[in-house]
C-alpha cells in the first residue's frame, strides 16, 4: 500500500519536472526577446521604414505590413484549398485517393520550408522574371494548405456521427449535410486550426528568402519584391551593425507578438461561437 | 444466426381483423433481409403496416429491430458494406426501387433517434432546418409559422417561445429530444420512425414523449423501437417481436401482452430471457 503511494508519488513528481523542463526554453526565449525587444522597441518601429547604415532610428513598417499582405495572401490561397480538402478527405476517408492525398499532405507538412521556397522560386518567380510579393505568399500558402487539411479533416471526424442522420433524415442531402451542419458544427476547431497555421507560417524566413526577397522601401506591389519581418530580423542580425541587432530584437518581439495575439484572438472567437451555439 | 432453439417462422399479418382492411398500407415489408457486410443482420421479414397506427418494435439487445426500423427510410444506406434484399413499400411504392428519390423519400419518412441530436444552432434554426433545406416556406412568416405550429405539436412551444434564439444544447435532455421531434415534424412526414426515443430520459420526459406519441397518431404513422415493454404496452396499437434477426411475432398489444401466439414471445415477455 506505502509502495503504491510512493511510486505515484515518484511518478506524478517526475510528470511535473519534465513539465517544467520543457517550459524552460519557453521561459528563456520570451524572456531574451521582450527584455531585447523592449529596450529597441519605440513608435519609430512601427512608422519609419529601415533607414541607410550611419544613420540611428528608423523603423520596420514597411516589414510589418509586409508580413501583413504575405499571410493574408497565403490565406487566401490555402484555406479555401486545405478547408474543402479536408472535407473530401473526411468524406472519403476509406477511398484511395484520399489515403493518397492524405499521405500527399503529410509529405508536404515534412517538407523543409526551404525546398517549397525553392519551389515557389521555379514556379512563380522565374515565369515572372523576378521577386515578388505573389511569390512569397504563393510559398506560404502552399505550406499551410496540408496543415489546414489535415486539421479540418481531424476536427470533421470528431462531428458526432449523429447530426449527419439527423440532418439526412430531413431529407438533405449528403453535400447539404456537410456544409450546413457537419462543418458549421466544428468550425470553432478549424478557426482556431487555420490561425495556428497562419502563426506558423508568419514566422518562416526561409521560403521567402528568394521569392518575395527583400524590400527597403515601403511596398504594397504584389508584383514587386516586399519586406516581410522575418526577413528583416534575419538581414538585420547577420549584419555587423549594433544599431541593426537592436532592430532585429524588435522585429522579433513584434514577431512573437502578432502571432499571440492572432492565436489569442483565435481562441476567443472560437469560444464565443462555442458559447453562442453551445457546443 | 445459427440457434438451437426453433425459431418459428414470422407471422405475416395480425390476425385480428384491421380497422379498415381496404385502406391502403402505409408500409408495406416484403421478404426482407439485410447485410453487413458478410453477416446476415435481418432474416425475411415481411410486416404490413396501416396508416395511423403506433406500431411498437420490441426484443432483445442485438435481435435487430433498430437495423429493421433503419431499413425503413434508407437510413442504412450510408452505412459500407450494407446491402438489402426484398421490397420496402411505402404507400405502395418500393423505396429501393431503381430511380427511386431517396432524399424526398426521407422527407415522408421522419426520423427520431435515440440519442437526441440537436445541430449546433439556435431552437428555432433547428427546426427550420428541414423546411429551409427543403425550400418548403415561401417566406419568412411563413417559416415562423410553421416553426412554431411544429413546436406546438410536439408540446415544447411554451417552454421556449421566449428564447428561440439560443442554443438547442443548453435545453435539458427531455426537451432536446422533443426539439428534435419537432424538427422532424416540421417538414410534414407521414411516417415517423422512433429509434428508442426515450431511452436516455428520466420517467417525466419519458411519460412527456408518450403522451405525444399518442397525439401524434391521429395524424402520422409512427413506428417506435423500445426495449421497455411496458412503454410498448402503453403506447402502442401493434407490436412486432424481433429475436436473432427475425421477426417472430406481430400482434395487436393488447393480445400479444395477453395472449402471444409464440412461446418464444410469452419467454421473453415474461422476462424469461432478453
Amino acid at each position: 500500500m506505502m509502495i503504491r503511494k510512493i511510486i505515484s508519488a515518484v511518478f506524478v513528481g517526475a510528470c511535473g519536472l519534465a513539465v517544467v523542463v520543457a517550459l524552460i526554453p519557453l521561459a528563456f526565449v520570451l524572456f531574451f526577446v521582450l527584455s531585447q525587444g523592449l529596450q529597441s522597441l519605440n513608435l519609430d518601429f512601427f512608422l519609419h521604414n529601415p533607414r541607410p547604415v550611419g544613420e540611428t532610428g528608423g523603423g520596420m513598417a514597411n516589414a510589418i505590413v509586409g508580413t501583413l499582405i504575405l499571410t493574408t495572401l497565403a490565406a487566401a490561397m490555402a484555406v479555401p484549398i486545405g478547408i474543402l480538402s479536408g472535407v473530401y478527405l473526411s468524406e472519403y476517408r476509406g477511398s484511395r485517393f484520399a489515403s493518397a492525398v492524405r499521405f500527399a499532405a503529410d509529405t508536404l507538412n515534412g517538407v523543409p520550408s526551404i525546398v517549397i521556397g525553392v519551389f515557389a522560386y521555379a514556379v512563380v518567380v522565374l515565369p515572372l522574371g523576378h521577386f515578388s510579393t505573389l511569390a512569397g505568399g504563393f510559398a506560404l500558402g502552399v505550406m499551410m494548405i496540408p496543415i489546414i487539411a489535415r486539421t479540418t479533416e481531424e476536427l470533421l471526424l470528431l462531428v458526432p456521427h449523429t447530426l449527419r442522420e439527423g440532418a439526412l433524415a430531413l431529407g438533405a442531402t449528403r453535400g447539404r449535410a456537410v456544409f450546413t451542419v457537419i462543418v458549421p458544427a466544428a468550425l470553432p476547431g478549424i478557426i482556431t486550426g487555420v490561425v495556428l497555421a497562419l502563426a506558423r507560417i508568419a514566422g518562416e524566413t526561409a521560403p521567402l528568402l528568394f521569392t518575395s526577397f527583400n524590400n527597403a522601401f515601403f511596398s504594397t506591389s504584389l508584383t514587386q519584391p516586399i519586406a516581410s519581418i522575418t526577413v528583416q530580423v534575419f538581414t538585420y542580425a547577420i549584419s555587423p551593425y549594433e544599431d541593426w541587432h537592436r532592430q532585429a530584437w524588435a522585429g522579433a518581439l513584434v514577431l512573437v507578438a502578432i502571432v499571440l495575439i492572432c492565436s489569442m484572438a483565435a481562441r476567443i472567437a472560437a469560444a464565443r461561437i462555442v458559447r453562442i451555439r453551445g457546443l | 444466426m445459427e440457434s438451437s432453439v426453433a425459431i418459428p417462422r414470422p407471422t405475416l399479418k395480425p390476425r385480428d381483423p384491421q380497422p379498415n382492411p381496404n385502406q391502403q398500407l402505409k408500409i408495406d415489408v416484403e421478404h426482407l433481409s439485410f447485410f453487413y457486410g458478410e453477416k446476415r443482420a435481418l432474416e425475411d421479414i415481411s410486416i404490413k403496416i396501416q396508416p395511423s397506427v403506433v406500431t411498437a418494435f420490441i426484443g432483445p439487445s442485438g435481435c435487430g429491430k433498430s437495423t429493421f426500423l433503419r431499413t425503413l427510410n434508407r437510413m442504412n444506406d450510408i452505412i459500407p458494406g450494407a446491402r438489402v434484399d426484398g421490397r420496402v413499400c411505402i404507400d405502395g411504392e418500393d423505396i429501393y426501387g431503381p430511380g427511386v428519390d431517396v432524399v424526398a423519400m426521407r422527407r415522408k419518412v421522419g426520423m427520431v433517434f435515440q440519442k437526441s441530436n440537436p445541430f449546433p444552432k439556435s431552437i428555432f434554426e433547428n427546426v427550420a432546418y428541414g423546411l429551409r433545406i427543403n425550400k418548403m416556406t415561401s417566406s419568412k412568416s411563413e417559416l415562423a409559422g410553421r416553426v412554431e405550429e411544429s413546436l406546438k405539436q410536439a408540446a415544447l412551444w411554451d417552454e421556449v417561445k421566449d428564447r428561440l434564439h439560443e442554443s438547442a444544447l443548453a435545453m435539458s435532455g427531455g426537451q432536446q429530444q422533443r426539439l428534435c421531434i419537432a424538427r422532424a415534424l416540421a417538414v410534414k412526414p407521414e411516417i415517423l420512425l422512433m429509434d428508442e426515443p426515450a431511452s436516455a430520459l428520466d420517467p417525466i420526459a419519458t411519460q412527456r414523449i408518450e403522451e405525444l406519441i399518442y397525439h401524434l397518431k391521429t395524424n402520422f404513422t409512427i413506428v417506435i423501437v423500445t426495449h421497455n415493454m411496458q412503454q410498448a404496452a402503453r403506447v402502442s396499437d401493434y407490436t412486432a417481436f424481433f429475436w436473432l434477426g427475425r421477426l417472430v411475432e406481430y400482434e395487436r398489444t393488447d393480445k400479444m401482452f395477453t395472449a402471444p401466439s409464440e412461446k418464444l414471445t410469452e419467454d421473453y415477455l415474461t422476462g424469461r430471457f432478453g
